[in-house]
């Protein structure tokens, strides 16, 4: 069980976690993600780490509640307990000085680029944040990513905050006004991917996604996440999770995450309330434990 | 009873395995084999001729002392019968159900010549069953604490029979997993209906009771290194398994519905999918739908009786040679086809076919036949020409086999491994190219069985016991 120190909505269903994790934050990079169940008849989901504190031993996890587990995790507060907590997985980020770095992300995917965006920066890059979201409330951590990028660039699909329209667009302009782009980051929802993809090809600059497949184990056992990237079949999430964004199949990608869009429907409607009889009922015991 | 002659006891028939009939537990996950009851494992226990030279001893990978721990049986001392067990099998309750008796000690049973061997494999599940349902006695002793400190990395069963005996030889064991619950295959792939969860977490209570520490959610590797365990503990064990799943190669993999066995299996086993949503992991309704398992493997069995149970209308192997040459266990085949499983034997997979949205619809298969034999007097499958078929079908689940995780490997780079990745032990202590580091189980042999993996845990435990006594000498 790991505690969760803190909790806090920072947009509409996305909530941030601090949880205590030390032997994770220790050896936490860029790029990785955990495991975790929230309750005994839960689920286990992927979450990349977004932030990690190795001396005070915690981690943070920024998460939109979706999904039955994601929705049943928003629910938990500072003091909670999730169940089980498996990482760091995946590789990390490659990270090295290519110049100029482009880090994009498109709603919860910012949490996910953040780490690396911050990397980035430690090796000596200029780096450009582009933050997408559908409306104002939907960008997210940009103070955080204002204190280690160059460059911020807020932007929303309906104008209400910062430059109107996606953040290929910003990123086009940015190419268009001579700006010399040595490295993409991109992470986000799947067509935003693939289309950030299509704008850096003609310009042949290194882009690099953070693909986000179904995943059961998180160690290679199961081929549940395979991928294909460049004709061949990878497993996201030992082999990736970042993989070169001009080589992946993001149509496959996007299909097999369709894989159980009937189930996930009748969990989030029937049973949400489920996961947390279970996990309540857990707790209680924890806690009658905790007394003797 | 009276001390029988041997031409008496070889007139007693075998004894059949009791089970649930087979149109009922095609549709429930409990357990298919029901167990001896007293009477009949003290009679079939009499069908030993308690042989001077036990050859069935010879047959087993860790040369359980099964004349002996039968004798036990028949006169009625089932506790001494299942202590017996123990000191060459630290799961007996287990390998009763899932060793490949027919190809060990009851293939060379001296009975088999004339008739039916004695029944060794369901006898090794009474006795153990009997002590884990009635003993309260602990028999286990613990020597005196060493203070050396061992790190076991994988709680498969080469991890639990490795840390089982180093406890009992007195030093702190702690046994790392990286999933979040400990048995390996016994709980993550072996099915509900054929090795119960309650049998392997008895196990695991028992060694937790007896001292060793279990940390779940730790990946060696990733969590914490190989090098860095070793600044913390005196020696090693690595039993992580093979869990790298094959694919067939053929197009049309990444069409929904299509599975590898250890995700189909995890998910159901580990994961409880078949009670959705009352457990929140999904997998694919496969109600009155067609099913295509590849394989014919005790996986491939597992993963075609699985998809019967939840709800399939055809359940199909798909197996590329003849039945003859399926590796599974005999009574799994057996069991497989009482449950309505169909068998398409000669049968290689040339594609899955999908629909516009990437949803598996179809399976296209090669008819084989046996061709002339090759040097090694096998006849190899050769395809039929122009004998295709398409079978439409709804999933398609992958087993034929596993190769060996890489985050081991590629996380200890010194570690030496062979080209498939498997980790190189000297056999006869299962010790690595790297001091104080042991290895066994399926990682050093590839997907094996879980007895051999539990005879290489044992055996490096004794090195390791050694090891840590007389360190110079290694
Ligand atoms: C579906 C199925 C059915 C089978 N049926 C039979 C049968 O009927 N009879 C039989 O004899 N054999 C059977 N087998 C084979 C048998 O289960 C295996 O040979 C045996 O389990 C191998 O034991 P092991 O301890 O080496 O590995 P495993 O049982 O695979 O256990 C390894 C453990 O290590 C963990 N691990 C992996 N990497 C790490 C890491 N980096 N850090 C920490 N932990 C890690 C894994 O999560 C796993 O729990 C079957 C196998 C399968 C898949
Ligand atoms: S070979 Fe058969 S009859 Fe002889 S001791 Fe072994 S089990 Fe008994
Ligand atoms: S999640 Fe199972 S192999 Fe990647």
């Amino acid at each position: 069980m790991n505690k969760i120190l803190e909790a806090k909505f920072i947009g509409p269903d996305i909530k941030l976690f601090k949880i205590d994790a030390p032997k994770i934050a220790l050896k936490q990079k860029a790029g990785q993600f955990i495991i975790l169940r929230i309750a005994e008849n839960g689920e286990r989901i992927p979450l990349t780490i977004a932030d990690s504190h190795k001396e005070e031993g915690w981690i943070t996890l920024i998460v939109q509640g979706i999904g039955a587990t994601t929705k049943a995790l928003n629910q938990l507060e500072a003091g909670d307990f999730v169940r089980d907590l498996v990482g760091p997985l995946g590789q990390a980020s490659h990270i090295e000085n290519f110049g100029t770095a482009v880090s994009i992300g498109g709603g919860v995917g910012t949490a996910i680029a953040y780490p690396t965006a911050k990397a980035l920066k430690a090796a000596g890059n200029k780096v450009i944040s582009i933050i997408g979201g559908r409306s104002k409330q939907h960008v997210i951590l940009e103070n955080e990513l204002a204190a280690t990028s160059d460059e911020v660039y807020p932007c929303t699909d309906d104008g209400s905050y910062g430059f109107h329209g996606f953040v290929t667009q910003k990123l086009q302009q940015l190419l268009d006004s001579g700006e010399k782009i040595d490295f993409v980051l991109a992470i986000g929802p799947i067509p935003m991917m693939s289309a950030v993809a299509e704008v850096t090809r003609p310009h042949g600059i290194k882009t690099v996604v953070s693909l986000n497949p179904v995943m059961v184990d998180g160690t290679g056992m199961c081929g549940g996440c395979r991928a294909y990237v460049d004709g061949k079949q990878v497993f996201v999430c030992v082999d990736g999770p970042e993989f070169d964004a001009h080589q992946v199949d993001f149509k496959i990608l996007q299909q097999r995450n369709r894989t159980y869009g009937i189930q996930e429907q009748a969990a989030l409607e029937a049973h949400m309330c489920n996961i947390d009889v279970v996990y309540n009922e857990e707790l209680k015991n924890k806690k009658i434990a905790e007394s003797i | 009873m009276a001390e029988l002659k041997t031409k008496e006891r070889m007139q007693i028939p075998r004894h059949d395995m009791p089970e649930q009939e087979p149109h009922q537990r095609a549709t429930n996950f409990e357990e298919v084999n029901l167990g001896y009851s007293i009477e009949i494992a003290m009679e079939e226990a009499e069908r030993c001729i308690r042989c001077k030279n036990p050859v069935c001893v010879d047959g087993c990978p860790v040369s359980v002392k099964i004349p002996e721990f039968i004798k036990m049986i028949a006169d009625g001392k089932f506790d001494e019968a299942a202590e017996i067990l123990k000191t060459d099998n630290a799961l007996p309750a287990v390998c009763g159900r899932v060793c490949p008796q027919e190809e060990q000690c009851e293939a060379v049973c001296v009975l088999a010549k004339k008739g039916k061997p004695v029944a060794i494999g369901y006898l090794e599940r009474f006795a153990a069953d009997w002590q884990r349902k009635h003993s309260n006695l602990k028999h286990a002793h613990v020597q005196q604490k060493t203070g050396k400190k061992v790190a076991i990395v994988g709680g498969g069963p080469a991890g639990l029979s490795c840390a089982g005996d180093l406890i009992q030889m007195g030093h702190d064991v702690t046994v790392f997993e990286a999933l979040h619950e400990i048995g390996g295959v016994l709980v993550y792939g072996i099915p509900e209906f054929r090795l119960p969860k309650e049998i392997v977490r008895a196990e695991v209570d028992a060694l937790h009771e007896l001292g060793v520490e279990f940390v779940t959610n730790y990946v060696i590797g990733l969590t914490e290194t190989i090098e860095e365990l070793q600044a913390r503990f005196d020696a090693i064990f690595i039993g992580v398994g093979a869990g790298l799943p094959y694919f067939l190669n053929v197009p049309g993999e990444h069409l929904n519905g299509v599975y590898s066995s250890n995700e189909f299996l995890t998910r159901v086993n580990l994961m409880k999918a078949y009670d959705f949503p009352n457990n929140v992991t999904p997998i694919y309704d496969l109600k009155d739908k067609n099913v295509a398992v590849f394989g014919g493997g005790n996986t491939a069995m597992d993963a075609v009786r699985t998809s019967k149970r939840m709800g399939a209308k055809r359940a199909m192997i798909c197996y590329r040679r003849t039945e003859k040459e399926m590796p599974a266990r005999v009574e799994e085949i057996k069991h497989a086809k009482e449950e309505g499983i169909e068998f398409m034997l000669l049968v290689a997979p040339l594609e899955l076919v999908g629909d516009d949205n990437g949803v598996l619809r179809a399976i296209k298969l090669q008819q084989m036949e046996l061709g002339e034999p090759d040097s090694s007097g096998r006849r190899r499958p050769v395809p039929i020409k122009d004998a295709i078929e398409e079978i439409p079908v709804d999933a398609v689940v992958i087993a034929i086999g596993n190769g060996s995780n890489p985050i081991i490997s590629q996380t200890t780079p010194e570690l030496i491994v062979n080209k498939w990745g498997n980790i190189l032990v000297d056999e006869s202590n299962m010790k690595t190219n790297m001091k104080g580091i042991f290895a066994g189980g399926d990682i050093v042999t590839g997907g094996a069985t879980v007895i051999l993996a539990m005879g290489a845990g044992r055996t490096a435990a004794k090195a390791i016991d050694d090891y840590l006594k007389n360190p110079e000498t290694w």
